[in-house]
């Protein structure tokens, strides 16, 4: 019933989120004790916030990776779900879109994880950047406003592209054959979630402490040269520190690592650009401290499917 | 009547918020058990299911919608739903425009006054959506007259502004399936008619005070 309970390695990788869960919970109690300044404790709040968030997500995450293959998918489906509807609610959409909305929460979605589940790889592959596409545009057509038309057609598609299709490969690591690794993939979705989070939060941290000169001002006022090159090669030892729970060398490990930190960033600066201008800070408020389900999985919607393809490529025979 | 709340209308609601992803702020007054009228802007037929269920359990039991008699009842189960489920008050629209007299006109409005003044008894609350119709959500339509009169009529009612965020999107005028997009209710300050202020006055200012409760922009 529960595939991935005997798996020890598997238990090591809790093990470790669990421990380093705990450490920044004291750590973030002591930074409340020993705050000066009325200026930092807002950034101290923001922090024990968002530890508070990661206990709950870490929870969620670890029991649906426990169920398996079937938990993995309802849970990024899921959170598809929920993006795309943060997405959506906040990229302007007309009248003549809502069929075609519709059928984007209900068929376009939904289909994408079924076939992961049925592990039919090349229609999964293909259905949103080449069916979808065609799709999208043709039944905008049909309802029959072609005011703003293409922006319209391609908010729609990008929305699907990111939160359904590029995200789903996430869980579809779990259909790759990769030899020598049978039965142990959840760990590889581990090592993903672990590798891509963990890059986002030592950018943050690294920002925080020796942040100075900003990469792009205008996007995003966080970002820094430090917090991203600290954040970056912490998280790329983080990573190759992890190859013993990989089909990876240690080498390969940090060369993987390193690839879904520099997309992570990406996929933040893109979805940040995004943000500016529609004129928001958050895609939402869903989660505390962090903003909405989209801010979280900005990174991950872009590093999820170049991994996926770089282990296939490499990988699966 | 009763105080007690029909399991349909507390599945409904559960329903619609899950769809709507309702988040409620009430940014000019709180949740209070005294009567109140709420009036809001009409974009969508989820407009009252989701308003009421913006509204504290306890208060459910005593607000009721005011709705369309002539589409309420154009079928059984929509008339089981509005008057069983949620116990509205159904008005007839459009009595007045249809008097073929001027003291018909005045009659026929002074009973839907009436109607509604009763319908608030000594413990009801009401949700009104006074522009008679569903708009298409890019900006508040004029006001009925009705909310000025009723104001007059029951002066210690409390008028409480509200304003349904893109439930124009989640399931607009002519569409059967909804999208979930995600819906913002917002209770604004309570207002009361001026003394000696004029009824067209009144009524804009009304709207205004819907109008300005908007957060997020027009498509």
């Amino acid at each position: 019933m529960l595939p991935a309970i005997h798996d020890a390695k598997l238990a090591w990788l809790y093990g470790g989120v669990l421990f380093l869960l705990v450490v920044s919970t004291l750590i973030g109690r002591w930074l409340k004790r020993r705050r000066k300044s009325e200026a930092s404790r807002a950034t101290i709040e923001n922090v024990n916030a968002r530890i508070r968030a990661w206990w709950k997500m870490c929870a969620i995450f670890a029991a649906a990776i426990l169920l398996g293959r079937v938990g993995s998918l309802i849970l990024f489906g899921l959170i598809s779900f929920l993006a795309l509807r943060e997405y959506m609610t906040l990229v302007p959409t007309r009248r003549g879109d809502h069929r075609t909305l519709f059928w984007s929460f209900f068929v376009i979605m939904p289909l994408q994880y079924f076939l992961i589940g049925i592990q039919w790889y090349g229609f999964f592959a293909i259905m949103i950047p080449v069916l979808a596409f065609v799709f999208v545009p043709t039944s905008i057509a049909i309802a029959g406003d072609t005011a703003h038309f293409l922006e319209r057609a391609a908010k729609i598609q990008f929305g699907i592209m990111v939160c359904a299709y590029c995200l789903s490969h996430a869980p579809a690591l779990l259909l790759l054959k990769i030899p020598g690794y049978e039965g142990q993939d959840a760990r590889l979705l581990l090592y993903l979630v672990i590798v891509d989070q963990m890059s986002d939060v030592l950018q943050f941290v690294w920002g925080k402490l020796i942040g100075r000169n900003k990469i792009a001002w205008r996007v995003s006022p966080n970002k820094t040269w430090e917090g991203f090159f600290g954040g970056v090669l912490s998280a790329t030892a983080l990573g190759a520190a992890l190859w013993w729970a990989t089909p990876f060398t240690p080498l390969q490990s940090a060369g993987m690592s390193f690839t879904i930190c520099i997309l992570g960033f990406c996929g933040g600066l893109v979805m940040s650009a995004i943000k500016r201008d529609i004129g928001i800070k958050d895609f939402g408020r869903v989660i505390e401290g962090h903003g909405g389900i989209l801010d979280r999985i900005d990174s991950l919607c872009f590093a999820a499917p170049i991994f996926f393809h770089l282990v296939r490529y490499y990988f699966v025979p | 009547m009763n105080d007690r709340i029909h399991p349909f209308a507390n599945l409904l609601a559960a329903v619609a918020r899950g769809v709507t992803g309702v988040q409620v702020q009430w940014a000019g007054c709180e949740p209070d058990e005294k009567q109140r009228i709420y009036f809001a802007n009409h974009t969508s037929h989820l407009d009252f299911v989701v308003l009421w269920s913006g509204l504290p359990p306890d208060l459910r039991a005593h607000t009721r919608p005011v709705a369309a008699q002539d589409y309420w009842e154009s079928s059984a189960l929509r008339r089981y739903v509005v008057m069983n489920v949620f116990n509205a008050v159904l008005v007839q629209r459009g009595v007045m425009a249809q008097a073929k007299s001027p003291e018909e006109a005045r009659y026929a409005g002074r009973a839907l006054i009436e109607q509604m003044a009763a319908a608030l008894g000594d413990q009801y609350s009401l949700i009104l959506f006074p522009e008679g119709t569903r708009g298409n959500g890019e900006k508040v339509g004029s006001f009925r007259a009705g909310l000025y009169h009723l104001a007059l009529r029951r002066p210690d009612v409390e008028l409480v502004p509200a304003y349904l965020e893109n439930m124009n999107r989640i399931l607009p005028k002519g569409e059967v399936l909804p999208v979930p997009m995600l819906s913002l209710l917002t209770f604004g300050k309570p207002l009361q008619v001026e003394p000696g202020e004029e009824k067209e006055m009144f009524l804009e200012r009304a709207r205004e005070a819907v109008s300005s409760l908007r957060r997020i922009g027009s498509a």
